[in-house]
């Protein structure tokens, strides 16, 4: 893998960029694998990733039946953070939020990682315990994160509304300082390179139709290039996992919805961290470019058209607008959707499934990117071992016949 | 945007009088303690999620407080109908009608 | 220097009695009533109007609509009423309008980042900062910062938006999107079927591209017929004409969102309107009628002011009389460009020569052109373009298009202004957004719009009909087919189209690239995106570099994610990429353009719906009361409810003692109206009340209250409240404040859903009544005064309700107690609300009748025990966890909801978090809500939490503080010690108790 760096820029552009090397090759696919990946969006390359690098399994195809990262990988808000409420949950993606840290270096591809901090707002009395109750959690776990006052928020984020003649004044908020935002295609290709380079085969525009079985274990996959074979097929599918799961017959506990997001026109710098309410229903954080860049609520139907209905859009921008009046003449430059997988526990599924050699990372509904590398790491070591990663078991399918739900919802809401 | 026929009704309304309820034709087992905590979470949790036609239900939330059923593409959002409580669509996916 | 470039022209566009002044980085200039601020400012000889995003060049303005990526502005003169980002090309000029650019630093024309530019230009490919900025780690904040202070365009207000916006809703037979020639056609032909008709056009007026037009139309000025056609469509009622509306986006089930732009062309704050408003247009039928847009094409340095769209030079010069320059020369792939070459010449200034890019043409055009004695150079293109701040001169080779190459010396021209024609890209975007696919046409070497579920039709330019006569006989055809579509007409025209003669056309080429004698990489930067610099050279690296997707393209090197989403470039874009990847265009793909069409207000897009109208606060009909003596409030889902009544000069905590003693030692009372109250009815009512809660309902007497708990069906707490027994098939059921709609939507679930065959109905009565709670041991003596019934506890029993009068109004008073006092709640029609409240208070003087709010309500149930569910409870907890099987029937026949649940084995664990009581070990110190509780002191992090503390208060009544909290398996750990680590470091003890701290016999609330 060519190694990137400043230097590397200065020589090359002595010879007008013509010798860059492809990022990640094109490859004819093999008759076999060891471990087959359906998706690649981020969660799927980090697995190929670290099954590559750290459990030494390198015959790895990542099956991607459009382009790299081009599901919710390249239409979601970019936001990590680890400050979730529940031990298993704030546990995965505080693993997740330490692989970040170190991250670009790693991966030697700028991810750009801004820990630039999250807000999370409280308006009443109830969200106020729920953040007290949180943060305190998260403080014993090892994860940081802070109370503030309403005039500690207003210091931080001067342009909010913090003021008592907002329908829903602020309360105050809870701070963790070291989520952030990350540029989201950045982490697909990042992972993509990385794992080309530890020889992993990434097949785009090859879609999986089927899923061979034999005496209740996995043969391969059939694809629109034909038969593949594979010791271990992996589903990181998203909001298509139900989809693969019908071809072995199976049903999950999910339903897939649109989750939209939109951006304003570029501006100045004014916003300097993420802000993000879950009672007046909206979030918001600049972008490098400039642009705000807005989640909105999951539209409430099932659908997979990558697209949500206006009324989302219009109660999410007035919204903003509750929170940042300053914003009601800023434009809305671009509205969009992905579709999210979301389990009724909002939590995600990490497991084995009944079928030998067949595992499944989905249901992630609105947290996914920020768990991007957490949910590779501890995703391949599942499959490597057959057995869940320690962090991963909680995770398992098998919760929602023992009622062992990781309730996140009520800490969530809106859990981006 | 949908625009949805309630069948109680039977106007074309806007989406933002109805709820979304999930997937129809799902019925309570009516011997809960009979089944298997596998076939309980069955019950509660599993989805058919499907990408195509789906038969889910709504509430005509602000207006006759009635649920009733709906056959949906999730894909193209089209309804092709949608029928009260109690009956059974008339539009079915091939397989659906094979199982 | 004034308005060098306005000829004397003859345009109706403008109108020259009215000049208007406006500023521009500071400077004063002048225009017309009619122009845009950026005719006004090519009508002054402005070239430089902002700097480029990574490269800080010059830049000028190239378009005349809605695809410039370079005239972006912030315009408005207040911190209050300043826009970050029109297009000047977009922006009516107003008197006053103040306007300056959004990059450029000190100024657009000395700018010293431009300098850096240069330099590091080179360093700055396509994913540069994917390849550097990485170590360390912690510095990227800093490059970050750096980064983020060059980016962006224009800056947000810095105050309120003192305009008001709205939304109007509609629905018709046939919405047409544009009013161009096919619009109005469209419009007019389907408005004679007598379908109702709503027709709007982003422009100040209607005529699309006959604005700027010079092709006759029956023998007259096209704009004769645009006037006699919006004429006759204003006269009829069936037809709403919207000019200055942006359709900008068309959603699933023809739900088309426009954007009238009511007052921005007045000035900057009228206070006679609305700014903006959002229509929503339900329709039956959908015509889109959008047009094309002129493609550029990419060449040498062709981002010098000067270099310009041909078709808007043309629009320039016929529409607003601005020669936009001196010398013009002209480079086209096709015939229909020569028009701007003979504007320009009979706008009496030197066309230098035409560069057409094929190897002949005789098209009519060419041919008059070739009359005019104007130079045709074909077979060679503009190679590059000399000059900084404008344009001073182009290279013009010989050029192979087949194996993109030059294939001679180049020859320079003098010249000022570049025209470039690469054919014109079908406006498809609307039609993307529902989630069609569009189709690339050969034959126009365009995108049309592909098959789509939508009642949707297209006309015109969108379609790829090109010549006036075709575009107006095809909008009448449209208009009439879509108008049957709606039930409307017969399908067909009947009246007559009008006649214009099309000049005859030789077939264009399909270029978009123009080679250079160097290779791409090595040649003068040729640029696709404007706005964020992208060079053909960037997107055959992303190529080289295994970036071949079109999304990849787009992604790694930001094509078409400018405010011009793609307007301009993108085809263009495409064209390199499959050029590179020696792919056809269709293989290569497009993207999917998305709403917004172009870039929307917020405040248009939130319409009313902002401040108090957020979302209505709901209030009791006592608020007025509560607010007159004083009360803090707390929201409560939407109601505003009293905190606490502080009296002058008392601490918050000082107002809830005073409280709790009070109702403690005499009477208080509680505006109770909030809580959810549902009316179900029905010989079945009592079965399903036996199936939604936890309890049984089968032997509750008529005249009898009783506590009750809901479920879901995954065995978890969601509601509590009190029902009583109207009459045998009667109840009313009270629900939590929040939890109201919830649980009325869910009892119809299950009614509807599960069980019709129950006869039963449901009905939400909680606006109809006012309740007001007594609470207290002189409760009794309150009540006494103004009720016309026997209240002794002998004929009045706890958890017995009554009819009565309660201050000349029927009452129904229910003797149930959430204090642990001797409570009655007393319902009374909520109009009589506030004379009840008020006889109450009356009654109550000699007693001390204090009113208490939530808080005080919350520490008294504390006291007892009483949960909240969503404070005590968050989903995850069953009534058994509350400790309280008591409330769970053991023998009721039906599996009720929930039940199945709880033996499932994460319900059967002992250790599960239950409800208990703690006293802090210091009992002055009020443990803070939400402290997590562990059971060893001294852990290191992580430390193993068991549970949380869910209440937390002191007590006035027992002189010490004391808390509900859930601990693992705490119901039997009762007298243990647990430890609270504390956010400030410190650690404190609680001893695990009963919840239940006061009155623990209960016998309070019988007497």
């Amino acid at each position: 893998m060519q190694q990137y760096s400043g230097f590397g820029l200065l020589k090359h552009s002595l010879s007008y960029h013509e010798n860059w090397q492809r990022v990640w090759s094109n490859p004819t696919p093999k008759k076999h694998y060891d471990v087959v990946i359906i998706g690649g969006g981020g969660h799927g390359l980090a697995t190929a990733y670290y099954l590559a690098k750290e459990h030494g399994i390198t015959n790895i195809a990542v099956i991607e039946k459009g382009y790299l990262g081009g599901g919710n990988t390249a239409r979601n808000t970019t936001i990590v953070r680890s400050n979730y409420l529940w031990d298993e949950a704030s546990h995965l993606y505080e693993h997740s939020l330490k692989l970040w840290e170190g991250l670009a270096q790693e991966l030697n591809y700028n991810l750009m990682f801004s820990q630039r901090g999250v807000l999370n707002l409280g308006h009443t009395l109830q969200d106020m315990r729920d953040i007290e109750r949180r943060v305190n959690a998260n403080r014993l776990n090892g994860i940081d994160g802070e109370v503030l006052t309403t005039a500690q928020v207003q210091e931080m984020v001067p342009i909010l509304d913090c003021s008592t003649n907002a329908r829903f004044p602020v309360m105050g908020a809870s701070w963790q300082a070291r989520a952030g935002t990350a540029r989201h295609d950045a982490v697909a290709w990042g992972f993509a390179r990385a794992a080309d380079g530890l020889g992993v085969d990434l097949l785009q525009q090859t879609e999986v139709t089927g899923i061979r079985r034999k005496d209740g274990a996995v043969e391969g996959v059939e694809t629109n290039r034909g038969f593949i074979s594979a010791n271990k097929v992996a589903c990181v599918a998203a909001g298509n996992s139900s989809v693969i799961a019908k071809m072995v017959g199976m049903e999950l506990p999910l339903e897939s919805h649109p989750l939209q997001a939109m951006v304003s026109e570029p501006l100045k710098p004014i916003l300097n961290t993420v802000v993000m309410s879950n009672h007046v229903h909206g979030y918001v954080s600049q972008s490098d470019k400039g642009d705000l860049v807005i989640g909105a609520g999951i539209d409430g139907y099932t659908g997979y058209g990558q697209r949500g209905s206006f009324n989302v859009v219009e109660h999410t921008i007035a919204a903003i607008i509750e929170m940042f009046p300053i914003f009601s003449r800023v434009r809305l430059n671009r509205a969009w959707g992905g579709v999210v997988d979301t389990c009724p526990d909002a939590c995600p599924i990490i497991s084995k499934t009944h079928i030998k050699g067949l595992y499944f990372n989905c249901g992630w509904g609105t947290g996914g990117f920020k768990a991007t590398p957490g949910a590779g790491h501890v995703f391949a070591h599942t499959i490597a071992h057959d057995e869940p990663h320690p962090l991963a078991k909680p995770f398992s399918i098998d919760r929602f016949s023992s009622g062992e739900l990781i309730d996140e919802h009520g800490a969530a809401g809106v859990a981006h | 945007m949908l625009l949805i026929h309630c069948p109680y009704c039977e106007e074309m309304r806007e989406e933002e009088e109805f709820s979304p309820a999930g997937q129809a034709h799902i019925v309570r087992p009516l011997q809960p303690e009979e089944i298997s905590d596998e076939q309980w979470a069955h019950y509660l949790f599993f989805r058919k999620n499907p990408r195509g036609l789906h038969h889910e239900m709504w509430l005509h939330a602000a207006g006759c407080r009635k649920y009733f059923n709906a056959t949906r593409n999730t894909v193209t959002y089209e309804i092709m109908e949608t029928y009260k409580m109690g009956l059974k669509p008339s539009v079915t996916a091939s397989e659906e009608g094979q199982s | 220097m004034s308005q060098v470039n306005r000829i004397a022209g003859s345009s109706k566009r403008i109108n020259r009695n009215r000049t208007l002044t406006f500023s521009f980085n500071g400077k004063e200039y002048k225009g017309f009533e009619g122009d845009t601020v950026a005719s006004a400012l090519l009508a002054n000889g402005v070239d430089v109007v902002g700097r480029s995003f990574k490269y800080s060049r010059p830049r000028g303005i190239i378009t005349s609509d809605s695809q410039e990526p370079n005239a972006i502005f912030q315009i408005g003169s207040t911190q209050a009423t300043t826009i970050p980002n029109p297009r000047a090309t977009q922006t009516d000029l107003y008197q006053g309008l103040t306007a300056s650019s959004t990059n450029g630093w000190p100024n657009v024309d000395f700018d010293l980042m431009g300098t850096v530019g240069k330099l590091g230009g080179s360093m700055m490919p396509p994913g540069f900062y994917y390849k550097t900025f990485m170590f360390p780690q912690s510095l990227w904040m800093s490059y970050e910062h750096l980064i983020r202070k060059g980016a962006g365009l224009g800056a947000s207000p810095q105050q309120s938006d003192p305009d008001s916006y709205d939304k109007m809703h509609h629905h018709c037979d046939v919405m047409i999107v544009g009013g161009g020639p096919a619009g109005l056609a469209a419009a007019l032909s389907a408005a004679q079927t007598g379908a109702r008709v709503i027709i709007s056009d982003e422009q100040n007026e209607f005529g699309g591209s006959l604005l700027c037009s010079t092709q006759q139309i029956d023998g007259q000025h096209p704009s004769q017929w645009v006037e006699k056609t919006v004429a006759q469509l204003s006269d009829m009622d069936n037809v709403m004409l919207l000019p200055r509306s942006t359709v900008f986006g068309y959603y699933d089930h023809n739900l088309v969102g426009i954007n009238e732009r009511r007052t921005d062309h007045l000035g900057e704050h009228q206070l006679q309107s609305t700014r903006q408003r959002v229509h929503k247009v339900r329709a039956k039928q959908v015509i889109l009628a959008t047009g094309a847009h002129e493609r550029p094409l990419v060449y040498g340095n062709n981002d010098v002011p000067g270099c310009m769209l041909a078709n808007a030079v043309s629009t320039y010069i016929n529409r607003y009389d601005v020669v936009p320059g001196n010398q013009l020369v002209l480079m086209t792939t096709n015939d229909n460009a020569y028009k701007t070459a003979i504007d320009w010449h009979q706008a009496g200034r030197k066309v230098v020569a035409i560069v057409d890019t094929r190897s002949t043409s005789n098209g009519d055009l060419v041919n008059k052109v070739r009359k005019l004695g104007i130079d045709i150079i074909f077979g060679h293109g503009v190679i590059d373009v000399k000059g900084s701040k404008r344009v001073k001169g182009v290279d013009v080779a010989p050029i192979n298009a087949s194996n993109h190459s030059v294939t001679g010396p180049a020859k320079h021209f003098v010249c000022d202004t570049v025209a470039s024609s690469g054919g014109w890209s079908p406006v498809i975007h609307l039609s993307s957004h529902t989630g069609s696919r569009p189709v690339w046409n050969e034959d126009i070497a365009g995108f049309v719009p592909g098959d789509t579920v939508q009642q949707q039709h297209s006309c015109g330019g969108l379609e790829g009909v090109y010549a006036l006569s075709k575009v107006i006989s095809d909008g009448f055809t449209t208009g009439a087919v879509a108008a049957q579509a709606a039930g409307k007409g017969e399908g067909r025209y009947a009246g007559k189209s009008p006649k214009t003669s099309d000049p005859q056309e030789d077939a264009s080429m399909a270029l978009f690239h123009i080679p250079h004698s160097k290779k791409t990489s090595r040649a003068p930067k040729q640029f696709v995106d404007y706005q964020n610099d992208v060079t053909a050279a960037g997107i055959e690296l992303a190529n080289r570099e295994g970036f071949e997707s079109i999304e990849h393209v787009k992604r790694y090197t930001a094509l078409g994610f400018g405010t011009d989403q793609g307007k301009l470039g993108n085809i263009n874009g495409m064209a390199i990429t499959a050029k590179s990847l020696g792919k056809t265009i269709p293989e290569t793909g497009t993207t999917i353009f998305r709403p917004m069409y172009t870039p929307t207000t917020f405040g248009a897009l939130a319409g009313a719906d902002v401040k108090h109208l957020f979302d209505p606060a709901r209030f009791s009909a006592m608020h007025k009361w509560h607010l007159d003596n004083g009360a803090e409030f707390e929201d409560v889902g939407q109601w505003k409810r009293p905190w606490y009544f502080p009296q002058p000069g008392e601490t918050m905590q000082q107002s809830l003692e005073r409280e709790c003693l009070a109702t403690r030692n005499s009477v208080g009372i509680l505006d109770a109206s909030t809580l959810g109250k549902i009316d179900i009815q029905g010989k079945d009512a009592r079965e399903f009340l036996n199936r939604v809660y936890t309890n049984p309902w089968s032997k509750l007497g008529v005249g009898k209250c009783r506590y009750g708990v809901m479920c879901k069906e995954d065995g978890m707490v969601f509601d509590d409240g009190v029902t009583v027994c109207l009459d045998d098939n009667r109840f009313i059921m009270t629900t939590t404040t929040g939890g109201a709609a919830g649980v009325l939507q869910w009892l119809e679930l299950w009614h509807q859903t599960e069980w019709p065959e129950l006869e039963v109905y449901f009905s939400t009565v909680t606006d109809h009544w006012s309740t007001m709670t007594i609470s207290g041991p002189n409760a009794r003596k309150v009540l006494e005064k103004i009720c016309d019934i026997d209240v002794s506890n002998d004929s009045f029993k706890y958890m017995d309700w009554r009819a009565a009068t309660v201050a000349g109004v029927k009452a129904r008073i229910f003797r149930i107690s959430f204090t642990g006092e001797l409570s009655f709640e007393i319902n009374v029609q909520a109009n009589y609300g506030m004379h009840a409240w008020k006889a109450v208070m009356a009654a109550g003087e000699e007693f001390n009748i204090t009113p208490y709010g939530t808080e005080t309500m919350h520490i008294l149930r504390a006291e007892k025990g009483f949960i909240i569910v969503g404070q005590d409870t968050d989903g995850s907890v069953t009534p058994q966890d509350l400790d309280m099987d008591w409330v769970v029937g053991k023998k009721k026949e039906f599996s009720f909801i929930g039940k199945r649940s709880w033996t499932r084995f994460d319900n059967k664990r002992d250790d599960r978090k239950q409800m208990v009581g703690l006293k802090p070990k210091d009992p002055k110190f009020v443990l803070p809500e939400g402290a997590q509780i562990v059971f060893e002191k001294n852990q290191s992090i992580p430390m193993k939490m068991v549970g949380h503390v869910t209440s937390s208060y002191y007590s006035a009544c027992m002189g010490y503080s004391f808390a509900l909290a859930v601990v693992k398996g705490g119901i039997s750990r009762k007298g243990d010690s647990v430890f609270l680590p504390l956010s400030d470091g410190t650690t404190v003890e609680a001893e695990i108790c009963s919840p239940v701290f006061y009155d623990p016999k209960g016998d309070r609330q019988n007497v």
